[in-house]
């Protein structure tokens, strides 16, 4: 899924699609997709517009512009929890960039071999593996939180870095492989007349054109690990290890003080990285494929 | 023969960290199926209990309810985003300037709806202060509490995905890319209409796009967690209106440690979304159309 989306992002129209001959409907159409890009910002612009609100203007002001600016939530908001905030971003932090090297690193391996290695087997482990990524993972939480008990990794983040490190992510492999099998194989040929074990075939020759796939499977593991409460939430206690959404949260249990421009402050931190990464990224794919869609 | 076992241990050698991987899974999954039939607390060892916790299920309202819950939510809302989302995708196909814009303003809310930020804010959007009922007093129209009121909870989450119609759309959008243009030159000149042309050619030609986004779609939300967890903080209220079956397994096995039971649940879950998804591959044979 995430393969096609992000392959076919980046790509333009046509250009000898033929003009719509009538000016009005095209027009309506322009009044039409406006609407629904209103509709579909506007959550988040009154999340921003809320976050520089007073608290008590929140629900009041009903303006996008704020009467009464105060940018003071941003300050009050950052220590409002038990913890102050820069403990929960370093912390999510931590994990994303140690998860997004974990799926890189033992992603592309595997994909490495399902993509270029013969072995006796290589067929059924990777049907394996297909099938892995339509198993549902709650069928796994009972026995694997019993497991990371025993361990006594409950309360780290073992829980929640480990299976980055096991390629346990099949989408990202599949992702892999096919982009591996769109290389040409004269490289790997060329690279073993020339002396190459398949670990420098891989490391020298593969690695370094496979950066498109790794850029996609960067951004998509930032998004989904940045915003992960399920597992968090299972395995974190100590609110010293708590991670932004699991912080966020605390907002909802201290309601009663109503410090809503504080929440909405820290909410629109806990999602500016999400939007940063994907107006940056978006212009990486694009470049990845025009790279690739020119071969 | 040397070679074949040198490129056999090179394959293994890369798979390493995968076949790892492959135990946090396979243990685990034959696990879980062991800890259905058993009574189990996490402190103590567990004890086979037969299908105790398979029958305790026949009178627990509250896994009736959040079995209803769930599947109310995704029976609606996963056909709605898709109609949603092919019906954009076609405007989109159409050739308009500005596509680019509109793609990505589409699209960036799919990649935040998970975000435990953007379900607290649907809770203050829907509530009775909020935007929506804002809106509605233009009108002369006093709404409810949407939130808070348990007829109408659920409405909102449903809402909160149709929201994230942008990721189908996308590729749709890159399905409907691929279908040649000449098909509707063609239907157009033997008078086909617009519905006509989008019932022959384009419904039976991104089919197999659509069946693809249909089941993965349902695979997902029947495991929806965290839109019911942060809407209601964790207690799937308004009166069970929220209770999504993933919530309640949360709440059984991580709250009160029944893992028996909170096992079992897995499984039944998991029968449940091999049915539906079986269901689904069985239908496909009558619309889903693929080329040779």
């Amino acid at each position: 899924m995430t393969l096609t989306m992000t392959r076919e992002t980046s790509v333009e129209p046509p250009a000898d699609q033929p003009p719509p001959k009538r000016c009005r409907p095209r027009f309506m159409r322009h009044v039409l997709l406006s609407a629904v890009g209103v509709i579909m910002m506007y959550p988040l612009l009154w999340m921003i517009s809320s976050s520089l609100k007073p608290s008590n203007t929140v629900f009041t002001d009903e303006s996008l512009w704020p009467a009464v600016l105060d940018l003071g939530n941003y300050s009050r908001g950052w220590t409002a929890l038990s913890e102050p905030f820069e403990i929960y971003l370093v912390n999510s932090l931590v994990i994303v960039v140690l998860s997004i090297v974990g799926n890189l690193l033992s992603c592309s391996l595997a994909a490495y071999a399902f993509a270029r290695l013969r072995f006796t087997g290589r067929k059924l482990f990777f049907a394996m593996m297909l099938g892995t990524m339509m198993l549902p993972g709650h069928v796994l939480v009972v026995p694997q939180y019993v497991m990371f008990d025993r361990l006594e990794w409950l309360n780290t983040y073992y829980p929640l870095l480990v299976p980055h490190f096991l390629a346990t992510n099949g989408f990202y492999i599949f992702l892999m492989v096919q982009f591996m099998r769109s290389l040409p194989q004269e490289l790997d040929d060329a690279a073993r007349i020339d002396g190459c074990g398949p670990f420098r075939t891989f490391w020298k020759v593969i690695m370094p054109l496979c950066l498109p796939a790794f850029a996609t499977t960067a951004i998509f593991t930032f998004i989904s690990v940045w915003n992960e409460f399920f597992g968090p939430l299972l395995y974190l206690t100590d609110p010293e290890l708590y991670t932004v959404p699991l912080a966020l949260r605390q907002f909802m249990d201290s309601e009663g003080q109503s410090q809503w421009g504080e929440m909405f402050a820290m909410s629109f931190l806990s999602l500016a990285p999400v939007i940063g990464f994907f107006i940056a990224g978006q212009k990486y794919l694009v470049k990845g494929i025009a790279t690739t869609g020119l071969r | 023969m040397t070679a074949i076992r040198r490129q056999d241990r090179a394959g293994y050698l890369f798979l390493l960290p995968w076949f790892g991987g492959m135990l946090f899974m396979i243990v685990p999954f034959f696990a879980s199926l062991y800890l259905a039939f058993t009574d189990y607390d996490l402190l103590t060892a567990p004890t086979w209990a037969g299908l105790d916790n398979f029958r305790r299920m026949f009178d627990d309202a509250k896994l009736h309810q959040s079995l209803k819950v769930t599947i109310t939510y995704t029976v609606v809302s996963v056909p709605l985003s898709l109609i949603v989302a092919l019906a954009v995708a076609m405007v989109l196909d159409r050739g308009v300037r500005g596509l680019a814009i509109y793609r990505s303003v589409y699209y960036l809310p799919s990649l935040l709806a998970g975000s435990v930020a953007i379900v607290m804010l649907w809770r203050y959007i829907f509530g009775y202060n909020g935007i929506v009922n804002d809106f509605l007093a233009w009108f002369g129209i006093q709404g409810p509490g949407w939130a808070s009121d348990p007829r109408y909870a659920l409405s909102t989450l449903i809402l909160l995905h149709v929201w994230t119609f942008g990721s189908p759309m996308v590729i749709f959008l890159a399905g409907l890319r691929q279908i040649p243009a000449m098909y509707y030159e063609a239907a157009s000149m033997d008078g086909a209409s617009g519905w006509r042309q989008f019932r022959s050619i384009t419904l039976p030609l991104l089919s197999p796009i659509i069946f693809f986004n249909l089941v993965q779609a349902l695979i997902a939300s029947f495991q929806t967690f965290t839109q019911g967890y942060v809407i209601s903080n964790g207690t799937g209220g308004p009166g069970e209106s929220t209770l999504f079956y993933n919530l309640y397994l949360y709440q059984k096995g991580f709250a009160e440690f029944d893992m028996g039971y909170a096992s079992a649940m897995a499984w039944l879950l998991l029968v449940i979304i091999a049915g539906f998804t079986a269901v689904n591959f069985l239908a496909a044979r009558f619309w889903v159309f693929y080329d040779n």
